[in-house]
């Protein structure tokens, strides 16, 4: 474990099996509703005793789950759209900034991810109230895309720490426009983190609850807000289906995170 | 950086010049940021203010502090903040006592499999809150996993009441915060100069005694920096709680969530989330205040 010191079997043995444990205590909760989405029954068993796909069916016969599955999957969408653009120019701004003022804006553009999400959900039901947006499309995709920013920021922040920025330099002194060596220069450079962060802004609109919650409403409602309520009322099977089908999309992310080469931590 | 941005303004000013005049050519490199800076305030800056703003009137729309003195002078609003606090706190409990000889394994093992455990840390955050709420449901509830296996075996004949309580919280809240806590702790451990502990043994030193006084030490700026990362997170926990406890956890984000949607007192309801508020950034100034110490001392020490 600490390296210097001679092996111990015993050490090495009880820390791969803590090691393993933890990871199992990650990851199988999370799976656990898969084979349960698979189940016949109307209760929750483990393991389910027959099978069925009627939860499925269930599923894509309810006009209402299905219209909370296009709203979470525009309101997603769009998010990835106007976050990433957005959150990416600002990190490239941020570069130019003095240390001080670095910090500072570095500080604000952070702050959706630190005030507790119950208090954006209200304090922003407020104003869109003001303003005649509670219900709307356009309201839910700018929350979720302030919410999205924070994420933007630190990946691509992180991604032009080790971004080289003669051939910037260089494609200028030749004459080129701004339009061209972002198309040309930066964003070939930068492929990768924006994969990755067009990714997690879409997973964090769709996984949103609270803000969804208190701001969506009608046709717009979303998947989590419907799932949520669905859950504190009574346990419905359904959305051990539903829940199979976001680990899927999740796993589909993932691969493509992987394929794409970008493969570190998205811390 | 400074000749890259005035032959920017050259070509600028000469592809659009009325855009560059009006905003100057200092500015330029900034616009970039003020998309950004507007959608954060507009979704979160100003719904904060407004926040601040509604608290400070009473029902009759009349100016008082009337919504902070409810506060103090009402039991059940100390009760829920103080619920709030200890499940925040069981959790980074948790969260420390788990994570960090997790974290002090993985920082030890190879780029590899150090890959994969990271790979593995990072899958729970690829699924949704939800569905892990739910599937901690189908895990602890009366006729769920692990009561059906204790009954099964004949360990116990009634159910244990795994579900809606602080337990079940706190074990939703740690499965939840453990993989943000690890990721830190794990970076702070891998950056730890090796040098120091081969030092230490080849002094004599003990293994525990490396580990506690010099490894663990070593580490703490980023423990620290988990652990508060965890409980401001954990303070405005609001999806968890409201499923795993079941209506037998009352945490702020619910009464905040409760003052609003039942009694419509939305001057309550925004002074509770000012206080959450100014709790979340009182803990986050402590936090860096004791790192800066524990990094002077520790500057102090190599010197």
């Amino acid at each position: 474990m600490l390296d210097g010191f001679a092996r111990s079997r015993v050490l090495t043995f009880s820390g791969w099996a803590f090691a393993l444990a933890m990871m199992f205590f990650l990851i199988a909760p999370s799976l656990i509703v898969v084979p349960m989405s698979f189940s016949s029954s109307e209760y929750l068993e483990f393991p389910p005793r027959a099978f069925s796909l009627r939860w499925y069916e269930s599923f894509f016969a309810s006009l209402a789950w299905l219209q909370a599955a296009r709203a979470s999957l525009v309101a997603a969408s769009l998010t990835a759209v106007l976050s990433v653009p957005v959150g990416t120019l600002a990190a490239y701004a941020t570069r130019s900034l003095p240390l001080r003022m670095k910090v500072t804006v570095g500080a604000f553009l952070l702050m959706p991810a630190i005030v507790p999400s119950i208090l954006v959900a209200i304090g922003y039901f407020f104003v869109l109230a003001q303003i005649g947006l509670v219900g709307s499309m356009t309201g839910l995709v700018l929350g979720h895309t302030a919410l999205a920013i924070p994420v933007v920021f630190v990946i691509m922040s992180a991604a032009f720490a080790s971004f080289d920025p003669n051939q910037e330099r260089a494609a200028e002194s030749f004459g080129a426009g701004r339009l061209v060596i972002w198309w040309a220069v930066i964003i070939p450079q930068i492929k990768g983190p924006l994969l990755a962060s067009a990714l997690l802004a879409f997973v964090t609109s769709l996984d949103e609850v609270v803000v969804a919650m208190f701001i969506s409403a009608g046709s717009n409602s979303t998947l989590p807000k419907v799932m949520f309520s669905a859950l504190r009322d009574k346990i419905d099977p359904t959305v051990a289906a539903i829940s199979s089908m976001l680990i899927l999309v999740a796993v589909f992310a993932v691969v493509a995170l992987l394929r794409s080469g970008s493969n570190r931590p998205t811390s | 950086m400074s000749a890259s941005v005035t032959s920017a303004e050259i070509f600028a000013g000469e592809d659009h010049g009325r855009f560059s005049r009006l905003f100057g050519p200092s500015l330029r490199p900034y616009l970039g940021l003020l998309p950004g800076i507007a959608i954060v305030f507009l979704c979160v800056a100003l719904p904060c203010l407004w926040l601040l703003y509604l608290s400070a009137f009473d029902d009759g729309g009349k100016l008082s502090a009337i919504n902070y003195e409810r506060m103090i002078d009402q039991v059940s609003y100390r009760r829920i903040f103080a619920m709030t606090f200890v499940v925040s706190l069981e959790t980074v409990l948790c969260c420390v006592i788990l994570g960090v000889p997790l974290a002090t394994f993985i920082s030890s093992l190879g780029r590899r499999s150090a890959a994969l455990f990271v790979g593995g840390i990072l899958f729970p955050l690829w699924t949704s809150l939800l569905v892990r709420a739910y599937a901690w449901l189908v895990i602890l509830q009366r006729n769920g996993l692990i009561n059906n296996w204790l009954i099964s075996t004949g360990l116990i004949e009634e159910p244990l009441p795994l579900a809606f309580n602080t337990f079940a919280t706190v074990l939703g809240m740690t499965h939840i915060m453990l993989p943000i806590f690890l990721l830190p702790v794990i970076g702070a451990m891998r950056g730890i100069d090796r040098s120091l502990i081969r030092a230490a043994a080849s002094m004599g030193a003990s293994r525990a005694y490396t580990y506690q006084k010099i490894f663990l030490p070593l580490a703490l700026p980023g423990i620290l920096a988990g652990a508060t990362l965890v409980f401001v997170m954990s303070l405005g926990f609001y999806v968890t709680p409201a499923i795993l406890g079941g209506g037998n956890v009352q945490v702020v984000s619910m009464r905040i969530a409760r003052s609003l949607a039942t009694y419509s007192n939305f001057g309550a309801a925004a002074a509770i989330g000012i206080v959450l508020l100014l709790s979340t950034f009182a803990l986050m100034g402590m936090s860096l205040i004791v790192r800066r110490i524990v990094q002077a001392r520790q500057g102090g020490m190599h010197a």
